[in-house]
């Protein structure tokens, strides 16, 4: 079982700096949250890029997806196609409203 | 005729991965989708809100960020507790993967301070639709911790037999559990900005 013992260790190394890297990045997040940026977008978009670069990492390295086989991307790029158009929803909803003049106006 | 699970080692010729693996992520596939739903239905809300708070104006910051912390370092002991076993130490195994479901509980213990800080104040779901989420995506992921917090314990103490008899299955068996647990920790990142934080 340990035949690849240098290759784990060398993981191990990397899940230490992952896990660095993370603890600093929830600290620049709820830092970013004190400022109190006044555009709700600004920030929004701030937080979830932060957050992405943490899933990211949690994703490649703790998942192992930095070096997996075709058929888990193949998945993956399914569901988050999936995921988008989900995620969408709301914005096509709001977008059916539009132009439609509202009730007594 | 063979009465043994096949592939629980070697790769399944098509998908090249364990059954094990290729069922965890599908299973986690279909997760991202039912986050998702929650995820877009409070996107939904808020968007069509007339007003809506910001979660630092209701919610215990301090006490999430220290949960972040919790779960991060969960996801690493996890994952130092499958490399353990890629190294044949099964005590190693053992500490870790006794610290990680120790982390899971302290995660759940600050969770049932906030939650307890609410109720005190009379506060529930049905105050509010920001309250109404927060409620629903918190508990929905709680309770992906206490799933997490079974298994883990189930491959600690009786499952860890197997080590024994069949200990690369075992060791494929930490790893699916791992990368549901890594899953649980993704979620929360994201979880942690969009409700506390904006």
């Amino acid at each position: 079982m340990a035949d690849n013992a240098e290759e784990i260790r060398e993981h191990i190394r990397a899940y230490v700096k992952v896990f660095v890297a993370l603890a600093v990045l929830t600290v620049v997040t709820v830092a970013v949250s004190y400022l109190h940026i006044p555009s709700i977008w600004v920030a929004v978009a701030l937080a979830l890029v932060i957050a992405l670069f943490k899933g990211s990492l949690v994703a490649a390295v703790f998942m192992h997806l930095s070096s997996e086989r075709a058929i888990i991307y193949w998945v993956l790029l399914l569901t988050v196609v999936f995921f988008i158009v989900l995620m969408l929803l709301p914005l096509l909803t709001e977008m059916s409203s539009v132009g439609t003049p509202t009730e007594g106006g | 005729m063979s009465e043994e699970i096949p592939h629980t080692v070697e790769p399944h010729p098509i998908t090249g991965v364990y059954n094990g693996k290729f069922g965890i992520w599908l299973f986690l596939a279909s997760e991202v989708m039912l986050f998702g739903a929650l995820f877009s239905s409070y996107v939904l809300l808020r968007v069509g809100a007339e007003s809506w708070p910001h979660g630092w104006q209701l919610l215990n910051v301090p006490l999430a960020t220290l949960n972040t912390f919790v779960l991060i370092a969960s996801s690493v002991t996890m994952v130092m507790s499958w490399a353990s076993l890629k190294l044949d130490n099964f005590s190693r195994f053992r500490f870790w993967m006794g610290l990680t479901i120790a982390l899971s509980f302290v995660f759940l213990i600050v969770k049932g301070f906030e939650y307890g800080a609410k109720f005190e104040h009379h506060i529930s779901p049905a105050t509010s639709n920001f309250y109404a989420t927060y409620f629903t995506l918190t508990g929905l992921h709680g309770l992906h911790v206490i799933g997490g917090i079974i298994v883990n314990l189930y491959l600690l103490l009786p499952g860890s037999a197997m080590w024994k008899t069949a200990p690369e299955q075992f060791t494929n068996r930490v790893e699916c559990a791992g990368l549901y647990w890594h899953f649980v920790d993704l979620v929360w990142i994201f979880l942690f900005p969009t409700l506390y934080l904006l």
